[in-house]
């Protein structure tokens, strides 16, 4: 489903060129369960934004769904992160003054899905994420885990068939960021494909196939046999 | 997106900072309020002229002596040396045009006139039968001065309400005798009241017969002559007959003014619709300061929701819908705001009536339309570019922790 060829990212810092990825090459199959982990500034960040197409290779093919997908216009990338890629991030990332419900309605709000639909999906999202009583709560009255549940169940209101999370669990206590990994395995479960990146070895090694990155490139690809 | 969400959520917003929507509010609405306010200022100092004119009367034509340059200016002002008289016969010989249905010759003077022991100081007009027609004036008691060749008077006289009150007090005045100056007058008609007219209070005046006027006042000299044209249509040609009649009757030297009514109206209406018209864009830039307002407002919120806009745009919105979130924004403040201005001009604009009873406030359509339209375009020019720079945000560098 995925298929990077050579991805280079360079930022430029005044005169200084960092170079945060150099020839990344990798495949990536549907339904694959998959962790990315390294030291700091080894480029994995940069790697998940390049892979939810935030960001844009400085050379490189990216291929997505057998679609070449380095061409396109920011809006035609915009619209492909929402019909086909679901984010997770570190901080939550929820709109303080919007509810539980609001806040994972926004990606719908986004596609212009009638309300009759999303009421529907909404349903079921609160409902699949145990956050029926809390669907009215702004996300200063959650916890940490609830406010990740919430983005989770953001991520997954379009129906994508990838997600990608950066550090999860980074602003959780282990016990709560366990929680959140197994809700995020579900989706992994249903046959979706996930990405986490992540420091911590214990959350790295739920994953089928952990990817480790050294100074901008792969230096170790393992797969767990079935 | 659809419009409602859109909608919703530039409401959500709105109400997420309410202290800076309050403030844009204010400024919008205190713009608008003002235009609308200073406008219909305007209008019905406008209006007021307008209807003072028309009280005078229909298809008036005035004609006073001495040639004024620029006709159907201010009257009286006149350039020259002093100009011929008019007399009861150039006012006699108007009766040829067939376009003019009456006139009345007229002697303004002012006289001591006694009844009963008291004594009052009034305007005394002299005039003849048809002046009251001609000036649409209804009578409260009796009758107006009969008809008659006016060379020659009889002993007779109207009064206005006011002197009537003052001279009698509850007494009827009909047919009571007063005295101006060495003459005697009967009181044939009280004129009902009608108040001020042009800084001339009918409620304040004695009307003698044109002949009783020329000797209390001893000249043969008429201050007007009021001429009404047989309709609307026919005042061009009343006004060129009226001219070249006295022309003939001068010598051929044309030394009379003839103002028409409407004449005098509509440079009045110019000027004030002008004055308005003014005073109003002057109000409205208060206007573009509450729009540069809502640029800055705007400007500092690209800033302040710098994640908000990356999380929306890592969500699959696309530069347009964050330009549409901006621009609604905008636009629903500019509403707010002039629906809040247009409610307190409205207001403001009752006050100010309180105090000026005779002058009709109204706002000018063009300045309710005007004012929150320029609210709204304001509003959003100066929303063009925070809505740009927005969208154009980069999601990862907005998203990041830095
Ligand atoms: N916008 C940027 N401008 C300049 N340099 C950048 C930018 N983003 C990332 N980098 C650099 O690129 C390298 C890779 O950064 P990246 O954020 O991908 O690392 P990371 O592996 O996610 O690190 P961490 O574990 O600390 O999150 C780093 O050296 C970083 O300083
Ligand atoms: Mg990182």
């Amino acid at each position: 489903m995925i298929r990077l060829a050579g991805i280079e990212r360079i930022f430029r810092v005044g005169d200084e060129a960092v170079h945060a990825l150099r020839g990344v090459s990798l495949d990536i199959a549907q339904g694959e369960y998959l962790s990315i982990m390294g030291p700091s500034g080894s480029g994995k960040s940069t790697l998940l934004n390049i892979l939810g197409l935030l960001d844009r290779p400085n050379a490189g093919r990216y291929e997505l769904n057998g679609r070449d997908v380095t061409g396109l216009t920011d809006d035609e990338l915009a619209r492909v992160r929402r019909e086909t890629i679901g984010f997770v991030f570190q901080f939550f990332h929820l709109v303080p003054r919007l509810t539980a419900e609001q806040n994972i309605e926004l990606p719908m709000v986004l596609a212009g899905i009638d309300p009759a639909e999303r009421r529907r999906r909404l349903d079921k999202l609160l409902a699949d994420y145990g956050l029926e009583d809390r669907a009215g709560h702004r996300p200063d009255q959650l916890s940490g885990g609830q406010c990740q549940r919430v983005a989770i169940a953001r991520a997954m209101s379009m129906g994508p068939t990838l997600i990608l999370a950066d550090e999860p669990t980074g602003n959780l206590d282990r016990h709560t960021g366990q929680d959140v990994m197994a809700v995020l395995e579900r989706v992994h479960h249903e046959g979706g494909t996930v990405a986490v990146v992540t420091h911590d070895p214990e959350i790295g090694a739920r994953a089928h196939r952990r990817i480790r990155l050294v100074d901008g490139a792969i230096a170790e690809d393992f797969r767990e046999k079935e | 997106m659809r419009f409602g969400d859109l909608l919703r959520f530039a409401w959500q917003v709105l109400g997420g900072y309410r202290a800076r929507t309050a403030l844009i509010l204010l400024a919008m609405g205190i713009g608008v309020a003002a235009v609308v306010a200073v406008s219909s200022i305007g209008e019905g100092a406008r209006l007021y002229v307008v209807n003072q004119f028309g009280s005078l009367g229909t298809n008036l034509i005035i004609v006073l002596p001495g040639r004024s340059e620029t006709a159907g200016a201010m009257p009286g002002v006149l350039i020259g040396k002093t100009p011929r008289d008019l007399s009861i016969d150039d006012a006699l010989a108007l009766k040829r045009s067939p376009a003019i249905l009456r006139f009345a010759p007229l002697i303004v003077g002012a006289g001591d006139v006694n009844a009963g022991g008291r004594v009052r100081e009034t305007p005394v007009l002299g005039t003849t039968a048809e002046f009251i027609q001609v000036r649409q004036m209804d009578m409260g008691q009796g009758v107006f001065l009969p008809p008659g060749d006016p060379r020659h008077s009889q002993p007779v006289c109207v009064i206005g309400s006011k002197v009537a009150r003052e001279l009698f007090g509850t007494r009827p005045a009909l047919g009571e005798w007063l005295r101006i100056g060495d003459r005697r007058f009967r009181i044939v008609g009280v004129l009902a009241r009608q108040g001020q007219s042009l800084g001339f209070n009918t409620d304040e005046i004695v009307v003698v017969p044109l002949a009783a006027a020329q000797a209390l006042f001893n000249t043969e000299a008429l201050f007007r002559i009021l001429v009404e044209a047989k309709s609307r249509e026919q005042i061009p040609h009343a006004k060129a007959d009226i001219e070249e009649i006295l022309r003939l009757r001068h010598e051929g030297e044309r030394d009379i003014t003839a103002i028409t009514q409407d004449a005098v109206l509509a440079t009045f209406d110019r000027i004030l619709r002008a004055l308005t018209l003014a005073v109003g864009g002057i109000a409205a830039i208060s206007l573009a300061v509450a729009g540069i307002l809502i640029m800055n407002v705007m400007l500092i919120a690209v800033t302040q929701r710098r994640r908000e806009i990356g999380l929306l745009k890592a969500l699959g919105a696309t530069g347009a819908q964050i330009r549409a979130a901006f621009f609604t924004e905008a636009v629903m403040l500019a509403l707010g705001g002039a629906a809040c201005g247009l409610a307190v001009g409205k207001l403001g604009q009752l006050a100010i009536g309180q105090f000026f009873p005779d002058i009709p406030f109204t706002a000018p359509w063009w300045a309710v339309l005007a004012a929150p339209l320029t609210a709204i375009v304001t509003s959003v020019l100066f929303t063009v570019a925070p809505a740009r720079r927005a969208a154009m945000l980069d999601p990862v560098m907005a998203l990041s922790k830095r």
